[in-house]
């Protein structure tokens, strides 16, 4: 029997309006999950009561005939984006007892239209990291297990906890947010679907910056539909941040039934890189296959400057990260830790207060920005960002609508199986996704499949500029094609 | 290029973060293997490529000069570990 | 800069005569409602932390948005100084810790600024001009203020100035002297202040100077220079140069080198010093700011900028020596404030030029000085002190009698037709009453008259005579020529 959080966001919607529940009933259905899935870590925060408040709020709203768009949908916010009055950590301690005083722009479009919120959701700290093993509060433990094996797995990261939450049914749909794969790697690895929008489509306003020039919201939810739906709201034109595009929001459910008979979809030959399991590339050719039957074009493209993505990603992101974080110094709020004088305060603070992934990138960002190195690294990678932008305005420019590739290089691995020394290892898992944020384009992560070992495998979609809805077309295609993934069953209640 | 020792500590103390004695070798080894991933960049030939400073391209916005914020002192220093009468506090700074 | 070594300008030391190199970097406060990235008040002083936003209080998620009008005032004043307005520019961030600095870094302009080279015609007392080159104008975010005197082991920290918009205004090393600094800066705040892009209030620190000061024997390359940081009048600044300028003076002839650091001048000690806190080698880490996007205009938005500024002080100082003949000093003495220049046109306008000048220098001026009084606020309006010029060019009053009308003017107000009327100050050109009073002194005065004839000179005294007898009321050419007949005094 379905439970009423086993709903999609869209069925959900559709059962408020048609009254066959309540926005209360579907709250609480939500709320008892979560009380029962603590053990996965996904939420850092429940605010049950708030979510009570909200759904009976939303009650009144369908009563009277005046529902909005998301009335009564229970959302977790990943711990990132500032929630007026509710404490914002972004994973770290260095904010344990921040309680903002001003609501960011995607959550307050959620709230606007009706959304309910459900609690603030674990991640990796200030979004550094690719398996949500860096946040501060402990590890998030992927609802998913390879067959046989009660090994825990990591759901991914930096969006770790939204991913998890949304694969266990503790939310119909999840914020994320997306610097270098944050929100499609972690779909990719929790049977899920996520999509990062265009640079610029969502207002960064109130979410706590990591790499500004990379960062973008977006959602993680169950279906590609849902997604869509999700996104029509966190997005929009916003006045205070001047990176925010002023383009009205499409409507993107409609864009889902499209097809893509006619389009042309880009496999761009770089990505087939050296090691990659055979399993990642018999489901992409797959997803080729599924789309050529659906009337598309497949069309072998390539991406010369693909290689060069990450480790300019890896100069681009910390340089950023260690300005942005320069903030934290223990004056304002959060941590601080006395010292004799005021340098010593500053270092003592920030010691204690950054964990060891985010200490390594300020390090590393101070580094590439500092006398003498500037334009070997940064203004280099600026360039090699230039060229991997260029690569893709050509293949659009040649008729390409989309390009496909793998999400991720392999399945979800386990909690403290990459703690090497190598930082490396562990940003490789970035690879497929990084490109997108370099270049400012939109990308969703649809499952497609699982790998031998029972775990979710996701392909990638690549879009033009504001092209969103030709990734929810081509998307649904492939997840009606794969079938909706069979999420875990709920061990761990 | 790489960074010895030295470096870590200068560049720990650019970025007021305190680094123990103990941290410091780690952390060599750590920044060294991410310099050595990105060293690939430096082949690249790059000449007449501009740098990317936005990355979609479109005019800055921007504000008129009016005043819509201000009053809240009380938020302002509401999360400050330590206030008085509205300011700030912090260990004293000599100049 | 190859200019002659001007020999006067040299400062002798005990060995040998050196020459001080100067440039500065000026920061003046953009005139604007709000702060140059968020929507919080600019006003001066108020509660602490009452004019700041949560973007001025580097709050995580908040993002700057920049103020439109800040941007034309910028370009406005790069107009002024006669600068290269760059259609693009770019804001970079500088990073450093400070606790008055809550983002760790200030928003300011490096690479490519809003204004490029421009330049000021600074005037000298002694009459002659130099030129003084601009190298750039950009824009930059203020610090909060830091208050050390609270507390014996904290400082209390207050935003309400941090986001206020700067203009960092860059010379190059092209002054000489402390009096050519002085002039420079004087030159420059009259531009601001006739422009209306800062309102070059140094006592509010709307206006304050970071001075380069280098020595060296003329002809040698340049010397180091130290660079002595917030001097925030232009009496210290002179002060600032000439005390480091004879530090570094010292240091060299007794065989020391001058290290490059950031000094503190102290007033009330008349001396510079170190400044501890910004010892440490600098490493500020510029970049441009990912959260802001170039910023970029066309020439329509300069041209329509330019269409819309004021005549500035060194054409109007041309024009007033052209339309009204007056002399380059007096012409510079009325521009230098753009009130005082309006009110002498309005003085001016239909009327003798040089007389005008001559009463709004001489006599408003002078008692403005005497009760530390703006132009803005003098009693006499220029409508009035318009009428009494009028007066004495229709013969209806004398010289002296103006100025006794001016006090009263001043002191107690009125129209001054209806005062010379109800007053009785008209003077007199009755012929008949004036002779009278010369026959009376003719009379008295036979060993005077006698000698005259000998001593034209004498003809002062008998006019003074009359007018004395008259109550000044006699129309002094009336007075010169019935004597001159009665005295039998040529010409
Ligand atoms: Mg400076
Ligand atoms: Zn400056």
């Amino acid at each position: 029997m379905t439970t009423l959080n086993d709903l999609t966001l869209a069925q959900a919607r559709d059962g408020l309006k048609a009254k066959d529940f309540s926005a209360v009933e579907l709250a609480q259905a939500h709320i008892g999950a979560i009380a029962a899935a603590r053990s996965l870590n996904a939420y850092l925060l429940e605010t049950p009561e708030r979510a009570l408040e909200m759904a009976a709020v939303a009650d009144t709203k369908i009563a009277a005939g005046e529902a909005r768009p998301l009335e009564g949908l229970p959302l977790g916010i990943k711990d990132l984006f500032c929630t007026h009055g509710v404490t914002t950590t972004a994973g770290s301690k260095i904010l344990e007892t921040f309680q903002p005083h001003y609501e960011s722009a995607v959550s307050h479009n959620l709230w606007r239209d009706g959304a309910v919120m459900l609690g603030k959701l674990n991640l990796d700290e200030f979004a550094m990291g690719s398996s949500n093993e860096t946040s501060a509060y402990g590890s998030v433990i992927s609802p998913w297990r390879r067959t046989g094996s009660d090994a825990p797995l990591v759901p991914g990261g930096s969006s770790g906890g939204s991913a998890a939450a949304v694969a266990a049914r503790l939310c119909l749909g999840a914020t994320a947010t997306d610097t270098g794969g944050s929100i499609r790697q972690p779909a990719a690895f929790t049977g899920t679907v996520g999509i990062k929008p265009t640079y610029g489509r969502c207002s960064r306003w109130g979410t706590v910056a990591f790499a500004s020039s990379l960062d973008q919201a977006g959602p993680i939810a169950r279906t590609v539909r849902d997604c869509a739906i999700l996104l029509a709201s966190m997005a929009g034109p916003d006045a205070r941040d001047t990176t925010c595009a002023d383009l009205a929001v499409p409507d993107f459910e409609a864009a889902v039934s499209r097809g893509v008979k006619g389009l042309t979809i880009g496999i761009p030959k770089e990505y087939r890189v050296e090691g990659m399991p055979a399993e990642i590339q018999a489901l992409w050719d797959q997803g080729a296959d599924w789309l050529r039957a659906a009337g598309a074009t497949i069309r072998e493209i390539s991406l010369p400057h693909t290689k060069l993505a990450l480790p300019a990603y890896y100069i681009v992101a910390p340089a950023e990260a260690s300005s942005n974080l320069a903030r934290y110094d223990g004056v304002r709020y959060g941590l601080r830790v006395p010292g004799r004088d005021i340098a010593e305060m500053y270092e003592k603070t920030r010691a204690a207060g950054f964990g060891r992934e985010v200490k390594r990138r300020i390090m590393i960002g101070t580094y590439v920005l500092s006398a003498g190195y500037y334009d070997a690294y940064y203004v280099r990678a600026q360039k090699i960002r230039t060229l991997i932008k260029r690569d893709f305005e050509e293949a659009y420019a040649a008729g390409v609508d989309a390009i496909l590739t793998p999400a991720t290089p392999s399945a979800a691995f386990g909690i403290g199986e990459k703690a090497s020394a190598d930082p490396v290892e562990m940003y490789l898992n970035d690879v497929f996704t990084v490109t997108v944020n370099m270049a400012g384009l939109p990308g969703i992560a649809v499952p497609a499949g699982l790998d031998a070992q029972g775990l979710p495998l996701g392909l990638q979609l690549i879009g033009r500029p504001f092209d969103e809805e030709t990734l929810f077309a081509t998307a649904q295609v492939i997840e009606e094609a794969a079938g909706r993934t069979v999420l875990p069953p709920a061990w761990w209640a | 290029m790489s960074v010895d020792a030295n470096t870590v500590r200068r560049i720990a103390h650019l970025a007021r973060i305190a680094v123990s004695e103990e941290e410091v070798a780690p952390l060599q080894d750590e920044l060294n293997a991410i310099l050595a991933f990105v060293e690939q960049l430096g082949a690249v030939d790059v000449s007449g490529i501009e740098p990317m400073t936005s990355v979609t391209p479109m005019a800055m916005k921007k504000r008129e000069d009016v005043v819509t914020e201000g009053g809240r002192a009380r938020d302002v220093v509401f999360n400050a570990p330590e206030t008085e009468d509205h300011y700030f506090l912090v260990p004293k700074v000599v100049e | 800069m190859t200019a002659p070594v001007n020999p006067k300008k040299l400062i002798k030391g005990g060995l040998h005569d050196w020459e001080v190199v100067i440039g500065m970097e000026i920061h003046a406060q953009v005139t604007s409602r709000s702060k140059l990235f968020s929507g919080a008040s600019t006003e001066f002083g108020g509660e602490p932390n009452d004019h700041v936003s949560l973007v001025d209080a580097a709050m995580p998620g908040m993002l700057p948005v920049i103020n439109a009008e800040c941007v034309a005032q910028a370009v406005r004043t790069g107009l002024g100084l006669k600068a290269r307005i760059n259609h693009r520019s770019v804001f970079d961030r500088k990073n450093y810790f400070y606790p008055d600095l809550p983002q760790g870094y200030q928003i300011s302009q490096f690479k490519d600024p809003i204004v490029g080279e421009g330049e000021v015609i600074v005037d000298l007392p002694d009459g002659t001009s130099i030129t003084v080159g601009v190298e750039r104008l950009h824009l930059e975010q203020d610090a909060g203020k830091s208050l050390h005197d609270q507390n014996p082991t904290q400082s209390f920290v207050d935003l309400n100035r941090s986001g206020v918009a700067l203009m960092e205004i860059v010379s190059r090393p092209d002054l000489r002297s402390s009096e050519e600094a002085r002039a420079y800066v004087t030159k420059l705040r009259t531009i601001l202040r006739y422009l209306g892009t800062c309102d070059g209030d140094m006592e509010k620190g709307s206006l304050r100077a970071d001075v380069n000061v280098s020595v060296r024997k003329p002809g040698d390359p340049l010397g180091t220079r130290c660079e002595i940081k917030n001097v925030n009048s232009i009496r210290f600044i002179g002060q600032a140069i000439e005390t480091e300028a004879r530090r570094q003076i010292a240091i060299i002839e007794d065989g020391g080198t001058i290290s490059q650091e950031t000094r503190l001048f102290d007033p009330a000690k008349g001396e510079t010093r170190s400044m501890r806190s910004k010892e440490e080698a600098h490493d500020y880490r510029y970049f441009p700011d990912p959260d802001l996007l170039p910023l970029e205009f066309d020439q329509a938005y300069v041209d329509a900028l330019a269409a819309g500024l004021p005549e500035l002080p060194d054409a109007k100082k041309a024009r007033f020596i052209a339309d009204y003949g007056l002399s380059a000093y007096d012409a510079g003495v009325l521009v230098a404030e753009r009130a005082s220049a309006d009110y002498f046109e309005a003085v001016a306008k239909g009327r003798d030029g040089k007389v005008a000048a001559n009463w709004v220098i001489n006599e408003l001026f002078g008692r403005l000085n005497k009760e530390s009084l703006t132009i803005e606020s003098s009693p006499v309006s220029a409508d009035r002190l318009g009428a009494i010029v009028d007066l004495i060019a229709e013969g209806v009053i004398s010289g002296k009698i103006a100025k006794d009308l001016f006090e009263i003017v001043w002191s107690e107000g009125g129209d001054p037709r209806a005062l010379v009327e109800s007053r009785g100050l008209r003077q007199v050109t009755d012929t008949g009453a004036i002779e009278a009073a010369v026959d009376e002194i003719i009379a008295r005065n036979p060993d005077k008259v006698a000698q005259a004839k000998e001593k034209p000179t004498l003809l002062g005294w008998f006019v003074g005579q009359t007018m004395k007898a008259t109550g000044g009321k006699a129309n002094p050419a009336a007075v010169n020529a019935l004597l001159k007949a009665k005295l039998g005094i040529e010409g």
